[in-house]
């Protein structure tokens, strides 16, 4: 389904990848604004590490460079401290669109399968949508064995201390494994995220 | 001078009586400086002092009175006295503010003060008070060469103002670069959009003043005379001459563009490959419509190669940047956007330099969907039925991104329309006559001289308008490259410097930057030998040459710097108020104590426009610099005859300090040449004084400027300390 979205996708804007991210990605009207001053990739606590600063991504966008913008991780590796958007000249909403590059990329299926950022955020999506609360236990241990047993249960050891201090001290409930609370109308949560998407789906112009 | 009657005034405001010994500098003015009238005052520059010295004028027939307070460029509004001549002896911001207070420097201090007063009383008995230019003539016409936008504003500006104007423009028709246009950029809120030429309204109001004359299909065949005075033949279609006589000249000649086939790379030549000019032209065509290429095919992608041509350190192209060409190639990418959102516009650019309100203009296409791109283009080549653009994108790093398009505009900047280059020595053999502009009948060449990249220019910090020729005002982008909106404020900057050398020329005064000054240049032709060092150092080419081959001063062109008083060998050249005596008398008034009393003398010739103004300052902030200097404020380093360096030399100072304005390329020199002409003469004084026996550190030459008000105490506290250890001069008497 979502290798659907995307081949359509590149039906519909043929190469002109800026107005694809003008119309999909949040704020993407905004990319064309970008005057190439390198403020933000300057600021950017982490630019350093990624292979594509704000700046650099934005000029990528322009020069049409899909698949490479589309399945980067420099985009889930900002970490939201808001430097660039406060330094901008131009003032572009940078954080904004990086993360709304990774979620156009993720609903396209380009995302990085294990981009640890990406995992984190569906397994939090996953674990609230459940029950319509967060199931704290379920969501760490989730994350300790997201590659598998061994390394699991090493990082539970490790953190084994702090999980016994947060028992004692009534922050953890071993129960919660088992069942978990809910809210009271799970169904109806459901229910409403359901027709959000539906509303966002079709302001996309991504098929239902 | 028979009639001459001296007084001296000693002010004891501002410090100066708890500071000095007043008493002793008014024994000074009577006993050395030899005044008729002496007198004390307790606050000199208050109602009361003024009208002392104004009755001391009108009753007692004083005409010659030194004035012994602050410095001259301070109170000049009371110290004001237009009938008489006047010195003054520096003690506030010279003496009191520069020295430190306390018993074991009283001394030092007062035996400076009365030096200073020595030498004002010196000055002024070898002053006359200016009567101005005899010469003055009065011609309230304006002359505009060149019928472009800067022209025509010039014109309309100075219409406005009451003066008249004589309009020549070598085309068919006015309107110049800017009728070529379909549209402006953007210059007024909200700077969103290309705007109206607004030529068309420009003609209209020209057509209309019945204070511009117009000539058409005419060029100026010959300048002669001086402002106030110019006399202007102007060659005419039919071949027949007309005369003009004007007061004033604003050139207007503008530009051309870059000639794009030196492009070869960048497709200059190629089809469907134009410059900025060409795309203007296909816009005027599409009239609105679509835009389409030469051979009627519509452009769906246009590329845009920024600085082609342009900013090339490599020597082969234009240097410069042309300051407009990416505010154009925006408003050339709105053309495009403005008619249809989905034409491809891409601008490659390095540096985009979007001056002023310019940014709200990028701004604004940027919104259109203009993609601006980083890059340098490497390559425009023939691809199908349209072109490839092979170019560096420096975000990305990538050194072969391409781009396909249908047109390609390149920006190829401004190219002087300045005239012939008279410093540059005519080719020989080659046969291509060189175009003036001006024809100046003037011997130093036809037109005004260029400054850098062929463009008329003159001082670039001070006076941006003016060129080395007075009363000849380049404006718009000969001066330097610009868009409309700067040219036409360039222009009305220009026209109104026009009607201030009319002014000035009328009034037998000199123009910027002594401007009001009424003294003039004379010689003495007795003396003369014609060696024409004058006519040719003379920076702003006001000394022609007469049958008899003796200097002829057109004061009116002179801007009384003095340099050629400087450059006289027989030192036969004056102004009233400002002479070799002058100077020569201050320098020899100084008191020179014997070789072992340990005080040296040093004296210090400095630029009144930079080099004396930043001592004055340093005075204010209370720097304090070495007792044994003697300042003496020169009009220009142009203008110091060697023969006070020999003559201070002789008589026992240990060392002469000259402090003047920058020079060579990067001048500051308000004279443009003066300080230059100082420092080639000053390279000869090593030998003097080798062959005197001296040390070369006895003279030393610095460059000042006005901000130097730290820098320049310094200089004199380490000068003194090196004259210490070089030791005292052995021409003490
Ligand atoms: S700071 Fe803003 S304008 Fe500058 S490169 Fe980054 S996004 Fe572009
Ligand atoms: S908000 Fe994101 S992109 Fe911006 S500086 Fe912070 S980490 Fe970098
Ligand atoms: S050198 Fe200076 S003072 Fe002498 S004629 Fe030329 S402009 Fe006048
Ligand atoms: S520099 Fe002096 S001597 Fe030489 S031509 Fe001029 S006035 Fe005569």
């Amino acid at each position: 389904m979502m290798s659907d979205l995307n081949a359509q996708a590149i039906k519909k804007y043929g190469n002109s990848f800026l107005k694809e991210v003008e119309a999909n990605v949040e704020e993407g009207e905004w990319v064309k604004m970008c005057m190439q001053c390198g403020v933000c990739s300057g600021s950017c606590p982490f630019g350093p590490h990624w292979a594509h600063p704000p700046q650099e991504i934005f000029m990528m966008i322009r020069a049409g460079k899909r698949e490479e913008v589309l399945t980067s991780d420099s985009m889930w590796m900002c970490t939201s401290c808001y430097n660039c958007i406060v330094r901008c000249p131009r003032k572009l909403p940078i954080t904004h669109i990086m993360h709304g590059l990774a979620n156009y990329a993720h609903r396209l299926g380009l995302a990085p399968k294990n981009q640890p950022t990406r995992v984190f955020a569906k397994m939090f999506w996953d674990n609230i949508v459940k029950t319509g609360r967060v199931n704290e236990l379920k969501l760490s241990l989730g994350l300790y064995f997201k590659d598998g047993l061994g390394p699991g249960i090493k990082t539970a050891l490790a953190m084994k201390d702090i999980g016994l201090g947060m028992l004692k001290a009534k922050r953890l409930n071993p129960l919660e494994l088992v069942k978990g609370h809910g809210c009271k109308d799970t169904k109806g949560i459901h229910a409403m995220l359901k027709k959000a998407r539906e509303i966002e789906d079709r302001r996309k112009g991504f098929a239902a | 001078m028979a009639d001459q009657k001296t007084a001296a005034y000693i002010c004891q405001g501002c410090g100066l009586g708890e500071r000095l010994d007043t008493r002793q500098l008014a024994q000074v003015a009577s006993r050395d400086g030899k005044m008729n009238l002496v007198r004390e005052h307790p606050f000199l520059c208050s109602s009361e002092g003024v009208a002392m010295i104004r009755n001391d004028i009108e009753n007692e027939g004083v005409t010659h009175i030194a004035i012994a307070a602050c410095s001259r460029r301070a109170k000049t509004e009371a110290f004001h006295f237009p009938t008489v001549a006047m010195s003054r002896a520096n003690l506030r911001e010279g003496v009191i503010w520069i020295r430190p207070e306390g018993d074991e420097h009283q001394e030092t201090t007062q035996e400076m003060a009365d030096d200073y007063v020595r030498m004002a009383c010196a000055e002024v008995k070898k002053m006359v008070q200016p009567a101005g230019n005899p010469a003055a003539a009065r011609n309230d016409t304006v002359l505009v060469v060149g019928g472009g936008v800067s022209g025509m504003t010039a014109a309309l500006e100075a219409s406005k103002a009451g003066y008249r104007v004589v309009l020549v423009e070598k085309t068919g028709a006015l309107g110049g670069m800017a009728a070529k246009l379909w549209k402006r950029v953007a210059y007024k809120e909200p700077f969103a959009d290309p705007a109206d030429t607004g030529v068309n309204e420009l003609t209209a109001r020209i057509q209309a003043d019945k204070n511009i004359k117009v000539y058409l299909n005419a060029t100026v065949a010959k300048t002669d005379g001086a402002p106030g005075r110019f006399t202007i033949d102007i060659a005419t279609e039919s071949g027949s001459i007309s005369q003009e006589h004007v007061g004033a000249i604003v050139q207007a000649s503008g530009f051309t563009l870059y000639d794009m086939n030196k492009l070869p790379e960048l497709g200059g030549g190629l089809p469907n490959v134009v410059d900025q000019l060409g795309l203007e032209e296909l816009a005027r065509a599409a009239n609105g419509g679509p835009i389409k290429r030469a051979d009627g095919v519509e452009v769906k992608t246009v590329v845009f190669v920024q600085c082609a041509g342009q900013r090339d350190p490599s020597g082969t192209h234009l240097p410069y940047c042309s300051g407009h060409c990416c505010l154009t190639s925006i408003k050339q990418a709105m053309y495009f956007k403005d008619r249809n959102p989905d034409v491809d516009t891409v601008v490659i650019f390095d540096d985009l330099r979007t001056p002023g309100n310019g940014e709200d203009f990028y701004r604004s296409a940027q919104r259109k969907g203009v993609t601006f791109t980083k890059g340098k283009v490497s390559s425009v080549a023939s691809a199908g039925n349209g072109l490839k653009v092979t170019f560096h994108d420096l975000i990305l790093d990538d050194k072969n991104a391409t781009i396909d398009a249908d047109l390609v505009v390149l920006a190829t900047g401004q190219v002087p329309n300045s005239g012939v280059n008279i410093d540059q020595p005519r080719e020989e053999g080659v046969d291509i006559k060189p175009i003036s502009i001006l024809n100046l009948n003037y011997r130093q060449g036809p037109d005004v001289p260029q400054l850098v990249h062929g463009f008329a220019d003159s001082h670039f910090i001070c006076f941006p308008y003016e060129s080395r020729r007075t009363g000849i005002y380049p404006t718009g982008p000969v001066r330097r490259p610009m868009d409309i909106a700067q040219a036409m404020e360039d222009a009305t900057g220009a026209a109104l410097k026009a009607i201030q050398a009319i002014e000035n020329a009328a009034a037998g005064r000199a123009a910027h930057p002594r401007s009001g000054d009424l003294s003039y240049p004379t010689f003495r032709a007795e003396g003369c030998t014609q060696c024409k060092r004058c006519t040719v150092e003379c920076p702003f080419g006001a000394i022609d040459e007469d049958e008899k081959r003796y200097p002829v001063f057109n004061e009116s062109r002179c801007r009384r710097c003095g340099t050629c008083m400087g450059a006289c060998p027989v030192r036969v050249i004056s102004f009233e108020n400002y002479s070799v005596d002058t100077v020569g008398s201050q320098i020899k008034a100084v008191d020179i104590p014997d070789e072992f009393s340990e005080k040296p003398r040093i004296l210090v010739l400095a630029c009144e426009n930079d080099a004396y103004p930043a001592l004055d300052m340093a005075g204010m902030k209370r720097q304090t610099y070495s007792a044994f200097v003697r300042v003496i404020p020169v009009r220009c380093l142009g203008s110091v005859n060697l023969i006070w360096i020999t003559d201070a030399l002789n008589s026992g100072y240990d060392g002469v300090m000259l402090m003047g304005c920058k020079h060579g390329e990067q001048y500051q020199c308000h004279f443009v040449k003066g300080s230059e002409m100082a420092s080639y003469r000053l390279s000869k004084v090593d030998d003097t004084l080798k062959s005197l026996n001296l040390e070369t550190e006895r003279v030393q030459n610095y460059e000042v400027a006005i901000t130097d008000i730290e820098r320049v105490p310094q200089l004199i506290n380490d000068y003194a300390e090196k004259i210490k250890e070089i030791g005292m001069s052995p021409f003490k008497f």
